[in-house]
């Protein structure tokens, strides 16, 4: 089959559907390209490179939606578009058919199948063509270095001789693909970083990034993202009321706050308000990642940078992903190419639309002529259900006190009736047994100590060498046959001859095979 | 030579046994404890030759010169895998000649009893200090030697089927005489019995049927106990060669037998400790052999364990940053250390954080994997104990599992039924992928359904461990 990407038509979008990259592997699964001239300039692929990669370069749109089986592209299609699909061709881009009603008629209209990358189901297998999780991981780490471009200080703390510097506080609220790789590149810049979900199970996600996770005071259970793919749901007003008092306690101590709060199917919800943004300290940046749906802060403006009254910067900007477009045209092509491999699974170049594939279903929107949107639900569960976490109590001075008193108190008792028992046995055995005995038996006693003290010490790789030497050790009983062999009894001498025998070979082996183990032990 | 020469031989003996043990806490340290234990001996020996009681020492020597060549030759030429029967078949000797000397003992009292006051003064060794015994301390002489000669002949049939199991030449399984335990605890009562007559009597033939049931004993107790519990049998048997070399020093009122017995003793009871600790069992139930009761049904393990090939762990482990691999007896059996060194080797070269965990029963005999590993050349820093490493796993990109399966099985702790609910393992499926080196489908020794091989992480390795590790090497680039 024929894969083709065209120009981006849409203003400012500089992605690209195809690299040189994913052509060459995309060859692998017996498919050709096709590349309109030009489309990947803007990401820094020229038609060279294409063409280098074994891709045919068409002069226009026309002639490419005429060359290719599949059109691959980033941006939904414009209607010109649409207008040159034909039966039988399949579309693969973003298409946000909930959005895009109309567009999507028209798409039926024209006979093509349309795969939607925005409608991949999330579940692990489809992680690899998971586009929205690509570009928002961009996002996210653009959204970082954008607010630090509006900012006037570091990121890290210093002191140097020419005076200290503190180090920026940042907030992240939402910690999607995107607010994780947001807070992955403020930690990295050395940051402080505070994060905010409102999905509880998420927390254990932002303290392994490195930022510190803002809990609410509220006692409703939170509903965990399990039940809508891991995606975050509309919240209570009451929680809403907690989370807005948790952000103007904030406000005030942030010098960066990144807004990556969606949630699906919805306009963005209003976060950051005007009355926080007024609190905020002069120079202080906001990212809103959410402007394209409206944004998370009252007074973003999507695609424009304004700076407020009190001089707090706000990014509107909606196409970060474009502003990175070498490393987005690459995630993306590669996302792309993932789903042409399950639609291609013998790897022949002949596309097998399998609509049983839970995948494949799911992003499917028209098909032969039909709308296929919205897709059913998938059979695989996409994360499984999380046990409310219980947050270990903290326990205050005075009970941790009492808790190492009580300890120490029931260690005492132990030690103590142990000591009497023992203590007891002894003085009992010393009534009755001679003087020439209990001499022995301190002996014992105390050499027992003396073992249990000192074996608890060894470490856990030496077992087997310590084994080893207690073996050779142990034919110390060879002096009890020595002592024995020089008696004058015949069947004495023998038995006793026998027993220096085994002994000797136990003393040479036992040593001998520890030195051995031993001298392997080798520090890297 | 005086006896204060002896015992100030002695003192200094028993110093450096106890320096020797203590050497061993760590690696480097313990190459210079080996050879306090070396002198130590040497010089207990040497006194005791030169001290008074011993005689004919042309024939002592003479025979520690051929005993100690028999051993020399035996250790250069063991292998690191059979270490664990090496070990065993040691403590069956000690065992031995604790039994033999226990009789000498006997024989001695026997014979000094019939003599005439005139002959009695006599006397010089041995049997002259049991000439000046009192009846009281003949009496007790009787119960240590009784105690002596009933652990060693214990010591001697228990390491010599421990051996046997673990050498493969006598069936792994657990194994019991129709009336079980129910044997065990008659020969123990008749041993008890006996002890009793021999004590009012010293009649030879109490202490010879005693013998017998002890032997027994040792046989029964070890013939029940399957192969994965042998950490926990071989330093019982440890713990029980000392205590026999303790209770003899008691009959022959030799010091340095007391101490260097129960020190030996100590460290054998701790080690047993700590591998029932790692199993979560009692010592008890361990050595009554079999897995204590269920408590219900076994959780129903849903799923299907999924193969991979050479080239897809392959792939695996070049993206991987951090590597975990968990060796297990299934390790040793297939010789595969030195390819596993070689990946580890490789795999580091590239700059990858490669580890191995090791849960305190893997393998046959505590501490067996560290010296395969040791033995193959891996660093002694990278290889890290189940407490140390445990907590890393939900960082770690693969892990890597070789042969082992009670010791990373997940129903320890999640299924409340399982028969080894409770027991501490590695748990490695919380890896981001996790491989299973295994010869085929089908469970381990336990017989526990291991629901870690269906997990989603989880990718099967089929085939011999060598082969499997050697097919990887080459494409690991």
């Amino acid at each position: 089959m024929k894969i083709g990407a065209p120009r981006e038509l849409f203003e400012g979008e500089n992605r690209v559907a195809l690299t040189p990259d994913s052509a060459l592997q995309l060859a692998k699964l017996g498919h050709t390209c096709v590349v309109e001239s030009g489309a990947g300039q803007k990401a820094g692929f020229s038609d060279a490179t294409y063409e280098k990669a074994g891709v045919e370069v068409v002069p226009t749109a026309a002639a490419l939606f005429e060359a290719a089986d599949v059109v691959v592209k980033v941006r939904g299609p414009e209607p010109s578009e649409v207008a040159m699909l034909r039966k039988g061709q399949t579309l693969i881009s973003f298409f946000w058919p909930a959005q895009n009603a109309e567009l999507l008629d028209a798409a039926k209209e024209r006979g093509a199948t349309v795969v939607a990358m925005d409608m991949v189901p999330r579940i692990s297998r489809a992680q690899k063509m998971d586009a929205l999780s690509s570009m928002a991981n961009i996002a996210g780490y653009r959204a970082v270095i954008e607010a630090g471009n509006n900012f006037g200080r570091f990121f890290t703390g210093q002191v140097t001789a020419a005076g200290k510097v503190p180090p920026a506080k940042v907030l992240i609220v939402g910690a999607g693909v995107a607010g994780l790789a947001a807070i992955g590149t403020s930690t990295s810049l050395g940051a402080i970083t505070y994060a905010f979900d409102v999905r509880p199970e998420v927390a254990e996600q932002i303290e392994s990034m490195g930022a510190e996770f803002v809990y609410l005071d509220f006692a409703e259970n939170q509903t965990d993202g399990a039940a809508t793919g891991g995606y975050a749901a509309p919240s209570s007003p009451e929680f809403r009321e907690a989370q807005l008092k948790k952000f103007r306690e904030l406000a005030p101590e942030m010098d960066i706050v990144i807004t990556t709060a969606l949630i699906p199917g919805r306009p963005a919800p209003k976060l950051w308000t005007e009355d926080m943004v007024a609190m905020m300290k002069p120079g202080s940046v906001i990212v809103d990642l959410a402007a394209e749906r409206g944004g998370n802060c009252d007074l973003t403006v999507p695609d424009q940078k304004i700076v407020t009254e009190n001089g707090v910067t706000i990014v509107g900007y909606t196409d970060f992903p474009s502003r990175m477009a070498a490393q987005a045209s690459t995630l993306y092509a590669t996302n792309i190419r993932h789903m042409l491999t399950d639609l291609t699974p013998k790897k022949d170049g002949v596309i097998d639309h399998n609509m049983e594939d839970d995948v494949i279903r799911g992003a499917t929107v028209t098909k032969d002529g039909a709308i296929t949107y919205p897709p059913p639900p998938p059979k695989v569960q996409a994360i499984a259900v999380q046990k409310p976490k219980e947050k270990p109590k903290e326990l205050t001075a005075e009970e941790k006190r009492a808790q190492e008193m009580a300890a120490f108190k029931a260690q005492t008792r132990n030690q103590v009736a142990l000591l009497a028992i023992g203590g007891g046995l002894l003085l009992a055995a010393g009534l009755v047994a001679p003087a020439s005995f209990m001499s022995h038996f301190i002996v014992f006693v105390l050499s027992c100590f003396v073992g249990f003290q000192v074996i608890w010490n060894v470490s856990h790789s030496l077992h087997t060498p310590l084994m080893a030497i207690t073996n050779a050790i142990s034919s110390i009983i060879i002096l009890g046959a020595l002592l024995q062999i020089g008696s004058g009894n015949v069947l004495v001498i023998i038995l006793a001859a026998l027993s220096v025998l085994m002994a000797g070979v136990n003393i040479f082996g036992g040593f001998m095979v520890t030195r051995r183990m031993l001298a392997m032990f080798q520090k890297s | 030579m005086e006896i204060g020469f002896t015992t100030a031989a002695y003192v200094v003996a028993a110093v450096l046994f106890i320096l020797s043990l203590g050497g061993l806490s760590g690696q480097e340290s313990a190459k210079r404890a080996v050879w306090y234990g070396i002198v130590g001996m040497g010089l207990a020996v040497a006194a005791t030759l030169a001290g008074p009681g011993a005689g004919l020492w042309v024939l002592s020597l003479v025979l520690i010169a051929v005993g100690g060549a028999a051993g020399w030759v035996v250790a250069q030429r063991v292998q690191m895998t059979e270490m664990p029967q090496l070990v065993a078949a040691m403590h069956s000797l000690v065992g031995l000649a604790a039994v033999f000397i226990g009789f000498n003992t006997h024989i001695e009292v026997a014979r000094v009893a019939g003599m005439a006051e005139e002959a009695r003064a006599a006397l010089t060794g041995f049997a002259a200090v049991v000439a000046h015994k009192t009846p009281v301390e003949i009496s007790i002489l009787r119960v240590e030697t009784f105690l002596g000669v009933f652990i060693g002949a214990v010591t001697f049939t228990g390491s010599v089927i421990a051996f046997g199991k673990l050498a493969g030449k006598v069936d792994g399984k657990a194994k019991k005489l129709p009336g079980g335990h129910v044997l065990n605890a008659g020969a123990a009562l008749i041993s008890v019995v006996l002890l009793l007559v021999y004590i009012n009597s010293g009649s030879s033939m109490a202490l010879l049927v005693m013998t017998l049931a002890a032997l027994f004993i040792g046989y029964h107790l070890i013939m029940g106990i399957g192969g994965a519990d042998m950490p926990v049998v071989v330093s019982m048997l440890n713990s029980y060669s000392g205590w026999a070399a303790a209770a003899i020093g008691f009959s022959l009122s030799n010091d340095l037998l007391i101490v260097t017995g129960a020190l030996v003793g100590s460290s054998g009871a701790i080690l047993s400790y700590i591998m029932c600790k790692a199993m979560n069992r009692s010592f008890v139930s361990v050595i009554l052999g079999g897995f204590g009761g269920t408590t219900g049904p076994a959780m129903e393990v849903t799923g299907e364990q999924i193969a991979i090939d050479a080239e897809g762990v392959a792939a695996a482990l070049n993206d991987a940053d951090s590597v975990i691999i968990i060796p297990g007896y299934g390790m040793a059996v297939a010789q595969a250390q030195q390819s596993v060194s070689e990946l580890t080797r490789k795999l580091r070269a590239k700059g990858k954080n490669v580890r191995f965990a090791i849960h305190p029963v893997a393998g046959r005999l505590p501490g067996h994997m560290n010296v395969l590993l040791a033995e193959a050349k891996v660093p002694y820093d990278i290889v890290l104990e189940m407490d140390e490493i445990n907590e890393d796993f939900p960082e770690t990109d693969v892990a890597i599992v070789i042969g082992s399966n009670d010791i990373v099985n997940p129903a320890a702790q999640e299924d409340p039924n399982s028969p080894i609910a409770g027991m501490p393992v590695l748990e490695c499926w919380k890896a981001k992928q996790v491989f299973v080196s295994k010869r085929g489908q089908g469970t381990g020794y336990s017989g526990i359904e291991n629901p870690l091989f269906y997990k989603d992480n989880t990718r099967m390795f089929y085939g011999d461990a060598k082969k499997s590790i050697d097919a990887l090497l080459p494409m690991i680039e």
